[in-house]
């Protein structure tokens, strides 16, 4: 199983996203300005500040080379993952619905957030049996998921809302309480909070919960792969 | 050509920035401020003014969120 993390000018957590997809699969780097994906089997768009955030957060990222690969490989049922700046990329893209706006509060927040599992068959929650409630870090300052109220409908009627902020957890003003969604087809995820710093007891809070996304997803490649 | 596209939050969305700054001008004694946002400002020179419909809606603003409005300055 291997990944491929994608890395922006500006990114600062693809070194924990490839750290953390190197415990469950092979992992590399994927340079922005690259288009070939090396054959990976699943794409980490990780968090930081891509293209410095300029214009607004993921907007120039979304039109990079690497990108354009991403959506091709996306289109074609390739599971991609997004955390924060990469989720908001990934809506940039049109590859998942809705936006990211500024924290309702105005403020840089970083906390430890439980995270209850909505949908846990989806490729980005099936190891998850028996957890019920994610903890993992969130740390951002234009975090709070938003969509009209018909497509916020359609993505709860389609069991496309994969993880909601648990009750008082949600700090940002997300709509619906929504900390991750994915697609349609259910192949592409994004989610503010950060799994791949709680892969490890030593930090994020104690906590290993973020690893339950990586092995779930190595779980769906393995699975189509059989 | 010298163009300005001003981009704004969609009405309806919160829009904390507008809040914030609408509570700060009463605090500085300024009466009577309502229904502030905050938006941005994109001033460019362009060969051919057609296209700037298709760079608000693909990169300077983001339509699902945001209106946007264009100014030809000359």
């Amino acid at each position: 199983m291997r990944f491929g993390v994608l890395q922006f000018p500006g990114s600062c957590d693809e070194v924990d996203a490839l750290h953390a997809a190197r415990r469950v699969g092979d992992a590399e780097l994927i340079w922005h300005a690259e288009r070939d994906l090396r054959g990976a089997e699943a794409i980490v768009v990780p968090g930081g500040f891509s293209y410095g955030d300029y214009l607004r957060a993921g907007a120039i990222a979304r039109f990079s080379p690497a990108m354009e690969s991403v959506i091709d490989f996306a289109r074609d049922g390739g599971l991609v993952l997004g955390i924060c700046n990469g989720f908001q990329v990934l809506c940039e893209a049109h590859l998942l619905p809705g936006a990211l706006l500024p924290n309702a509060n105005l403020r840089f927040t970083f906390r430890q957030v439980e995270l209850d599992v909505i949908q846990s068959d989806t490729a980005f929650t099936c190891a998850s049996a028996g957890l019920a409630r994610l903890s993992i870090p969130a740390k951002h300052s234009w975090g709070r998921y938003y969509a009209d109220a018909a497509t916020l409908d359609q993505l709860e009627r389609r069991g496309q809302v994969v993880l909601r902020y648990a009750p008082a957890h949600n700090f940002n003003g997300s709509l619906r309480d929504i900390a991750g969604v994915c697609n349609e087809a259910g192949n592409v995820f994004g989610l503010m909070p950060h799994p791949e710093h709680a892969v490890d007891a030593l930090t994020g809070d104690g906590s290993t919960d973020g690893l339950t996304i990586f092995q779930s997803m190595r779980l769906a490649v393995e699975g189509a792969r059989v | 050509m010298r163009a300005r596209v001003l981009i704004r939050p969609k009405a309806g969305i919160l829009d904390p920035q507008g809040a914030a700054v609408e509570r700060a001008l009463p605090a500085l004694g300024f009466a009577g401020v309502a229904n502030v946002h905050v938006g941005r400002l994109v001033e460019l020179d362009v060969e051919d003014s057609s296209q700037l419909d298709s760079m608000c809606e693909r990169l300077l603003a983001n339509p699902l969120v945001e209106d946007y409005e264009v100014q030809l300055l000359s």
